[in-house]
């Protein structure tokens, strides 16, 4: 019986206050999706940082006017040194071919590069990935003629993670705001339930009903708005993948760089936003209850 | 019970003592502002006294801890001037709603509320709402809302206030049988009618101060 009456008494609550309740639902999905992608994101980098950073490599590029010898030379000193773990030739030929390979889906730049235009080069496996400066200092300076530059992918990569990054502290600023506005939401809302059941509440202390049991209706409103916040914030992001990134931007993440988010993380927001949803919602009503009705 | 404080909120009470024996009946009288509707709100612990302590029903009211407070007010009844009945619920419902709050069973507020309200003289009533009856049928709904968890103690704020003077008669006859199931009933009131009818204990307030303490007394 209490627990109908208490399921009762929030639905009531919620539905007395329709459009406050959109209000304040709508808001929090917001914030909550924001949330969401943060986290996805932020998963996203540390996924693709250990992802890339073991499998670096150092990649050596050749000048045109490099000999076919004096590359086989290099290799050697590359692969006697303590520092590399393995080291690959790639031939122009085989550059051009993974090139024409990488950006199948712009025609335009495979047409417009030409087989020799790629040099050859060779791609070192450093023994230790956080050490794959020291190959770049000793291979990539003094072999003037023959070296044209050494790069690590490290730098390249990181360019990327840096704009992930601060799409990440966007999405986490703008999150935070809205949470803001909406835990305001939430304390407003429960205060005008309050004042709508100040009659009720009024009877039931003097009564002798427990506190929690005065408090719960109001409370749980809170979670339950919280909890559907969730939902359709859980529902914004599977959106986001279905039509966003799997749909308009699927090239881009299909390319060498970019890992497609995982479903998994997608489905691992929902319990998540629920839980800080439900929880930060509860503990908001409670504050509110705690000013509004005095035991 | 014992009670001795000091306020210095307004209506204040200052330094009284009074002690109310079980199943006393006891009337509180005094002009308005004098404090006694102070002495209500300090029974049920709606406030605390900045001095001095309160015994009610053998318990210290002043220091208890506040989630002991809800357990306390179940050993109390109370009716108002206003009645404060729920627009929205039936007499019965009313009625029930006192019960289920405090987790007591639908199968509990099934047999005790029909018999409650038989007993405050509204059987055959049980299904109006507040609007449909009269001010003295909505009264009753409240006694038998105070009454219906058996409090030991029924503590009534100007209940005939709002009354005409028959009427008032009438809740005056139903507290009378409450009192005599044993039940303490402490009254607030300035209707000298009914003081000098009941011929019970009349405590007089004036200013925060007991002026008179009169066993069988009148309005004065």
């Amino acid at each position: 019986m209490r627990a109908k009456y208490v399921l009762s008494e929030v639905l009531v609550g919620l539905w007395r206050n329709v459009t406050m309740t959109i209000a304040m639902i709508v808001t929090m999905a917001v914030s909550l999706a924001m949330l969401g992608a943060s986290l996805l994101l932020y998963m996203q980098v540390s996924d693709m940082e250990d992802y890339y950073y073991t499998r670096l490599e150092v990649s050596i590029f050749f000048t045109k006017e490099a000999t076919q010898p004096q590359m086989d030379a290099l290799g050697a000193e590359l692969r006697a040194d303590p520092l590399v773990a393995e080291a690959k030739f790639e031939t122009k030929d085989e550059a051009y071919k993974r090139f024409q390979e990488m950006f199948k889906e712009a025609p335009d730049l495979v047409n417009a590069a030409k087989s020799d235009s790629l040099p050859a080069s060779y791609r070192v496996k450093p023994a230790d990935p956080n050490n794959s400066q020291a190959i770049i200092d000793k291979y990539g300076k003094g072999r003037q003629g023959i070296v044209a530059n050494a790069v690590d992918q490290r730098k390249v990569l990181s360019k990327i993670f840096e704009i992930f990054g601060g799409m990440q502290k966007l999405a986490l600023v703008l999150a935070i705001v809205q949470g803001l506005a909406a835990l305001l939401l939430v304390a407003n809302t429960i205060q005008v339930a309050a004042f709508s059941k100040r009659r009720e509440v009024a009877i039931m202390k003097l009564v002798g009903a427990s506190n929690w049991f005065v408090q719960a209706p109001f409370v749980l409103e809170a979670v339950f708005a919280g909890v559907i916040g969730a939902i359709l914030a859980y529902l914004t992001l599977i959106g986001a993948k279905v039509f966003i990134i799997d749909g308009t931007f699927k090239s881009l993440f299909q390319s060498t760089v970019l890992a497609p988010i995982p479903w998994s993380n997608v489905h691992l927001m929902f319990p998540i936003l629920a839980g800080i949803a439900g929880t930060v919602s509860a503990i908001t009503g409670w504050v509110t209850l705690r000013f509004q009705i005095k035991v | 019970m014992t009670k001795k404080y000091a306020r210095a909120s307004r209506p204040s009470i200052e330094d009284i003592n009074v002690s109310i024996d079980k199943g006393e009946f006891v009337f509180f009288i005094g002009p308005t502002g004098a404090g006694k509707s102070t002495i209500i709100k300090l029974l049920l612990r709606e406030e605390t006294p900045n001095k001095g302590k309160i015994w009610v029903n053998d318990k210290e009211v002043v220091g208890m801890r506040s989630w002991r407070v809800p357990a306390f007010r179940r050993s109390l009844g109370c009716v108002f001037q206003d009645f404060r009945l729920l627009p929205t619920r039936t007499a019965a419902e009313n009625v029930a709603f006192a019960l289920e709050v405090i987790g007591k069973s639908k199968t509990v507020a099934r047999r005790v509320v029909p018999e409650v309200l038989e007993l405050v003289g509204l059987g055959g009533k049980e299904h109006r709402y507040p609007h449909e009856l009269s001010g003295g049928e909505q009264q009753r709904v409240a006694i038998a809302r105070a009454f219906v968890n058996r409090p030991l103690v029924l503590l009534a704020d100007e209940p005939t206030g709002n009354l005409d003077p028959d009427t008032s008669v009438e809740i005056m006859r139903l507290l009378d049988r409450i009192n005599r199931t044993g039940t303490t009933i402490v009254m607030v009131t300035h209707d000298s009618n009914i003081v000098n009818q009941m011929r019970r204990r009349v405590i007089e307030m004036e200013g925060g101060h007991v002026v008179r303490d009169q066993a069988r007394g009148v309005y004065g």
